[in-house]
């Protein structure tokens, strides 16, 4: 381990550390851990990823001393290729320390939390020994993610960036010979698929970008790339346009934003602090890191800024109207992930990529709550089921299959679990973006960004807000309010202290998490004012815009608040006022008609792909299967003409002519003329003693006579 | 003094007896018999030879001769007794079992 020239404190020595223990953890795990019980293997996890976040609060530490002076730690040598050189470089800015504290943090918890979650689960899927797998892969995740967040060049990058890829899918399909009921079937391992394949197209995607930029720049090296773009940028603008939209395809891949979303509500198949962890609060956000990492480019690019800032805006509302008609617990945040998403898409497609990273931690930390909540509200149903399984005695009446995850079957779970209520309320109000909480603060900071540079990217966010608050005061109140609709809720249990705990902590940090970057202080803008430099833009803003309390607009603060209010309150009209019934259809339902048909179902953009993509594919390859390749290329390609040649050249010009006629006609001729030979001169072994010496004598004659003659 | 043209052409005509008779004669010992004609005839011819150019080699080779023949109807009695228990019969016209 080598420090750089510029690194002037020895803990930035340690960042390889950050990457290793996580490995460590795993090793330890896969070696030691058949011998280790649930409690060991878990902490051991824990505390590998704790001292992860040990380490990268200490490079936090070393980063604020030396002023945010970017630190690159040369660690090993990776591709050599000619010029070609890419070395395993950690790139320790204050951009990727943000993230690393989020990674580590966020996934600490996550970690303790699975240690509870996990101990349940697989005794509830009947395979006790998962537990220590979901640890290992846990721990992957971790190395991985960060990897790319540390890494110093886009292939770098690209390597942690599959890296998660890998992890999401082992995780989704966890349970892979299950579906998210434990019914034997291959559901779950079908979204891990999709979950792979879907983020292949965006990978693919990220390489263009990644290829076009070695093409125009001579080099993937972030240092280089972004020490070359203006001079580029200059001489080929069109170049840039391509790298960044190229991006954006991978960005929509990993971050799930339209077109390739449709993944990420399936990914829920994996075990909620695999949702938490995974598909909210890190990997996901990695595309908006992307994005953030390669502000040089974009900000050269504003046409690709702006179609960036467009995806964002649309799938922030688009996936908002879709969570409206979810009725599992899972789907309404997952959709909300990707909502949340489309927010710091277009943040930071927008040039706002302070706002876009606020939004990025805070989301971390309520969404993560929102989830592990959401997890224990399920086991808390499950553990009621249990409950009645075993002491109800009425087994006949649960043969139907029971979903713990599905809103219609709770009710009133606010007295059965109390903590998890709590804690839930403080999520949601934090998404919803309610004074004080984080939520607030970043989602605003954001909003106010889009109103004084894209104004219909603006409208398009706060009507997306107004949806959020909607969906999350429908489910408070299915959830938790009213009485229970079925009898696992009426009899759910609160989770144990291993699970509630890590809550707490996440709970803490989304009703404080606005703290780091408070208006007027803006110490989150100001730590990443060292990696990032924000473009000053000259606008021309309406009065009512070019208030600013320290940054806060109040205007826009008010509307954002106020609308939230208004979803929250209608929400109460719909779903708290008469409690949902049993077997009761959803009350949007008659009111909105085919609309909410339309929400329920996703807007059929599965069925529409499947129709468009996925059939055609299969289509394309039955062709390609049974006309080209069978019929083409086997019947008659190899059957005909090779076969087909190779036998009429063996049976007719070999076998017909060369053999049998040539070579075979030659030794038989050699055979026929023996044996006509020896039929004419068999006539002279007459078995005539006498004939013999006859011949004898004549011969002497001749012989006799010769020698005289001569 | 007989003449050694005397010897000879009766050497000759012995011989000329002895191979008309190998050729035209079927009884296996007759054949012999003729055969030592010629070899007789053969004889003759050495000995006038011989007494005429005053050369011993000549008479010598009649000792061999005689001697060979010896051996010969040694070999052949032997071989016509053991063809005639087989074939209860001496006729080397019979004897054509090697026909081609």
């Amino acid at each position: 381990m080598l420090l750089s020239e510029t690194a002037t404190s020895p803990l930035f020595s340690l960042v390889p550390l950050i990457v290793f223990l996580p490995v460590l953890g795993l090793l330890l795990n896969i070696l030691f851990g058949g011998r280790m019980g649930e409690k060991a293997i878990g902490w051991l996890t824990s505390a590998a990823a704790g001292l992860t976040f040990v380490v990268s609060a200490l490079l936090a530490y070393a980063l604020w001393a030396a002023h945010g002076e970017t630190v690159v730690v040369p660690f090993a040598d990776w591709i050599t290729i000619g010029s070609l050189h890419i070395p395993w470089n950690f790139r320790v800015d204050t951009l990727s320390v943000t993230m690393m504290l989020v990674v580590s943090g966020v996934g600490t918890l996550i970690h303790i939390y699975a240690i509870g979650y996990m101990h349940e689960d697989v005794r509830f899927k009947n395979d006790p020994k998962r537990f220590r797998r979901f640890f290992v892969f846990l721990n992957l995740f971790i190395a991985m993610m960060m990897i790319l967040v540390s890494g110093d060049s886009y292939l770098m990058l690209f390597v942690g960036w599959e890296g998660v890829g890998l992890c999401s899918f082992l995780l989704i399909g966890f349970w892979y010979e299950m579906d998210t009921l434990g019914r034997p079937s291959w559901a779950n391992s079908n979204a891990a698929k999709k979950a792979m394949i879907t983020n292949r197209i965006g990978d693919f995607g990220f390489l263009l970008a990644a290829m076009t930029m070695f093409w125009a720049f001579g080099s993937v090296q972030f240092g280089e790339v972004f020490g070359k773009a203006e001079e580029i940028a200059a001489a080929q603008p069109g170049i840039i346009i391509a790298i960044t939209l190229f991006m954006l395809i991978g960005v929509t891949g990993k971050s799930a934003q339209i077109p390739l979303y449709v993944w990420l509500p399936d990914a829920m198949a994996g075990p909620t602090p695999v949702s938490a962890l995974i598909h909210a609060a890190t990997m996901v956000t990695a595309g908006v890191y992307l994005v953030a990492r390669s502000w040089p480019l974009y900000t050269l690019a504003p046409d690709a800024q702006y179609i960036v800032a467009m995806v964002g805006a649309v799938t922030a509302l688009f996936a908002a109207t879709i969570a409206v008609g979810q009725y599992d617990i899972k789907k309404v945040l997952a959709y909300s992930t990707i909502s949340q998403l489309g927010f710091m898409v277009a943040a930071v497609g927008m040039g706002a990529f302070v706002a876009g990273m606020f939004h990025l931690v805070t989301h971390a930390f309520f969404k993560a709550l929102l989830f592990l909540s959401a997890g224990s509200v399920i086991l808390g149903l499950e553990r009621g089921h249990h409950h009645l399984a075993h002491h109800g005695g009425h087994t006949d009446h649960h043969e139907e299959v029971f979903d713990p995850g599905d809103m219609r079957n709770m009710g009133g779970l606010r007295k059965r679990m109390p903590v998890t209520f709590w804690l839930y309320i403080i999520g949601t109000l934090a998404l919803a973006g309610i004074f004080p909480f984080a939520g607030f603060w970043s989602k605003d900071e954001i909003l106010l960004d889009a109103a004084k540079l894209h104004p219909e990217v603006f409208i398009l966010l706060t009507i997306a807000a107004f949806f959020t608050a909607f969906y999350m005061g429908r489910q408070i109140w299915m959830v938790f309010f009213g009485e229970p609709r079925h009898e696992a809720a009426a009899h759910a249990e609160e989770s144990p202290k291993v699970m509630t705990v890590p809550l707490m902590v996440l709970a803490g940090l989304s009703v404080l998490g606005g703290a780091l970057n408070l208006p007027g202080v803006h110490t989150l803008g100001h730590w990443l004012e060292h990696t990032i430099e924000l473009a000053e833009h000259e606008l021309h803003l309406p009065a009512w815009l070019a208030i600013s309390w320290g940054g806060l607009n109040p205007v826009v603060a008010l509307v954002s608040t106020l609308l939230a209010l208004l979803a929250i309150y209608i929400s109460w009209l719909i779903y708290g006022r008469k409690p949902l019934q049993a077997g009761q259809p959803d009350p949007l339902k008659k009111a909105l008609g085919p609309l909410f048909t339309g929400m329920e179902n996703k807007w059929f953009v599965d069925e529409a792909y499947w129709a468009v993509f996925v059939d055609r594919y299969v289509d394309i390859a039955r062709f390609l299967a049974d006309v080209v390749d069978w019929r083409f290329w086997h019947d008659w390609f190899h059957d005909k003409v090779i076969a087909g040649t190779y036998n009429w050249l063996s049976h007719i010009a070999l076998n017909r002519y060369a053999d049998q006629k040539g070579i075979d006609a030659f030794f038989n001729g050699l055979g026929d003329l023996t044996k006509r030979l020896s039929t004419s001169l068999r006539r002279l072994q007459n078995g005539f003693v006498r004939s013999y010496a006859l011949a004898v004598m004549l011969g002497v004659v001749v012989i006799v006579g010769y020698l005289l003659m001569k | 003094m007989i003449p050694l043209t005397y010897y000879l052409l009766v050497s000759a005509i012995l011989f000329a007896m002895g191979a008309l008779g190998v050729l035209i004669r079927r009884n296996a010992l007759v054949i012999f018999m003729s055969v030592e004609l010629m070899l007789n005839a053969a004889n003759l011819a050495f000995v006038a030879f011989a007494r005429q150019y005053n050369a011993f080699s000549g008479q010598l080779f009649v000792f061999f001769v005689m001697t060979v023949a010896a051996a010969e109807v040694a070999v052949g009695l032997a071989l016509i007794v053991a063809i005639f228990r087989v074939k209860h019969n001496i006729d080397v016209d019979q004897m054509s079992s090697l026909k081609g």
